[in-house]
């Protein structure tokens, strides 16, 4: 296959991956992986340097657009961060050390993890708990707006929800990937924060966690100009023609079948993994 | 603005926004021009991918990638744009500091710088 041929390939499926994953809410680095390994035969590791520049790319596009509408809160942002961010680090420092094998077995197990995800049932808001004193003392706890007008919210568990992080921030850094799933299950199920400001702070958070690893992954010679190209311009263009499209038009059955090709992935790089063909 | 008061929440959100839409656009027009240019010299070449090589001094250190730019190597034009849009979020941060310190919030402030020294770490070649 010559440059020319595998460019137009890499950039038409990532296109695919950007409009999928902007449409479903997970992201594109999850089959813009498996898909250079298993379907294009490329190293593991550059697919990973690859994707996270993609991943900082469209987080960074698609936070442009909400960080006007008032969701997301900065501060819980910017702390969650701090664990985000050395999590990352971590991630990214196992990812050198650790053989392709292993790292497309925990690439399978968190595939399938985030099809199981997409088959429950969106979370009922939160009702308004009692405010904790930590988070109080950190100034967390915030409003938003609805059709009701502004509602006030409380945080609760920060320390079991910065661990959450810390281990988001590092399957980010080992896998290249967003994470974005965990990062809202630390945030609105473990801290207790209304879904809609969990959903947009975490996308406030992928970039910057990304670029924790990117900087590493640069340095260490894993990003491949050749290869990072078609699919960062691929993803973003994707996801800038998902967020056009998207007005909440049939989301569901294209989230059932994102999930089943998710599965289907998710088994396939368990097996190869397993089998030592990384 | 109307009175002496730090900047008001509004006007660092607009900021911001504009920040991330400009850096990102930006990024991806120099990796579109690099890449047009990669493409006309390396269309027809077979590359190599299967197994790991790492990339050569020229695109992964910062120094060398701008050198490199500047001399016009389609690769290098392409890294640099990568770097552009690894700086985008670090620059967010960046201005998170200013805005926390603008209004005097210490401890926000102390815990956006901590941020903004890790990504800068990652970026500046620390060891992990």
């Amino acid at each position: 296959m010559t440059t020319l041929e595998l460019s137009a390939i890499l950039a038409g499926a990532s296109v695919a991956a950007g409009l999928i994953g902007s449409l479903t809410g997970l992201g594109g680095g999850v089959i813009v992986i498996p898909l250079l390994t298993l379907g294009l035969g490329i190293d593991i590791r550059y697919a990973i340097g690859a994707s996270l520049v993609s991943v900082i790319a469209t987080s960074s596009g698609a936070a442009a657009a909400y960080v006007r509408e008032g969701f997301s809160n900065i501060r819980i942002g910017m702390f969650l961060e701090v664990a985000t961010t050395l999590g990352a680090l971590g991630g990214a420092a196992i990812a050198l050390r650790v053989p392709p094998s292993i790292i497309a077995i925990i690439f399978g197990c968190v595939l399938l993890y985030s099809a199981y995800q997409t088959f429950r049932a969106p979370p009922e808001d939160t009702v308004n708990v009692p405010p904790d004193a930590l988070a109080s003392r950190l100034r967390m706890n915030g409003t938003f707006p609805t059709s009701e007008g502004i509602r006030a919210y409380n945080v609760r568990s920060v320390p079991a929800g910065f661990l959450l992080m810390a281990v988001a921030g590092a399957i980010s850094g080992l896998l290249g990937i967003g994470s974005g799933a965990l990062k809202v299950i630390a945030m609105d199920r473990v801290m207790k924060i209304p879904f809609k400001v969990s959903t947009t702070t975490s996308n406030f958070m992928i970039g910057v966690t990304a670029a924790a690893s990117a900087g590493v992954y640069l340095n260490r010679g894993y990003i491949d100009p050749g290869l990072a190209m078609p699919i960062v311009l691929g993803v973003l263009g994707g996801s800038f023609l998902g967020s056009r499209l998207l007005s909440g038009a049939r989301t569901r059955s294209l989230r059932v079948i994102f999930a089943l090709t998710i599965v289907a992935l998710g088994a396939e790089m368990l097996y190869n993994g397993i089998g030592g063909r990384f | 603005m109307k009175s002496n008061r730090a900047l008001s929440d509004h006007q660092v959100e607009g900021f911001i926004g504009n920040l991330l839409r400009t850096g990102v656009i930006t990024a991806a027009c120099i990796v579109a021009a690099g890449g047009i240019f990669y493409l006309s010299r390396r269309a027809g070449t077979v590359p190599r991918y299967a197994m790991f090589q790492g990339e050569p001094d020229f695109l992964k250190r910062m120094g060398k990638i701008f050198q490199a730019a500047f001399s016009l190597r389609s690769e290098a034009i392409i890294q640099l744009g990568i770097l552009v849009l690894i700086a985008v979020p670090i620059a967010r941060v960046a201005v998170s500091v200013i805005a926390f310190l603008l209004r005097r919030d210490w401890l926000y402030c102390g815990v956006t710088i901590l941020v903004l020294a890790v990504l800068l770490f990652s970026l500046l070649g620390g060891k992990v």
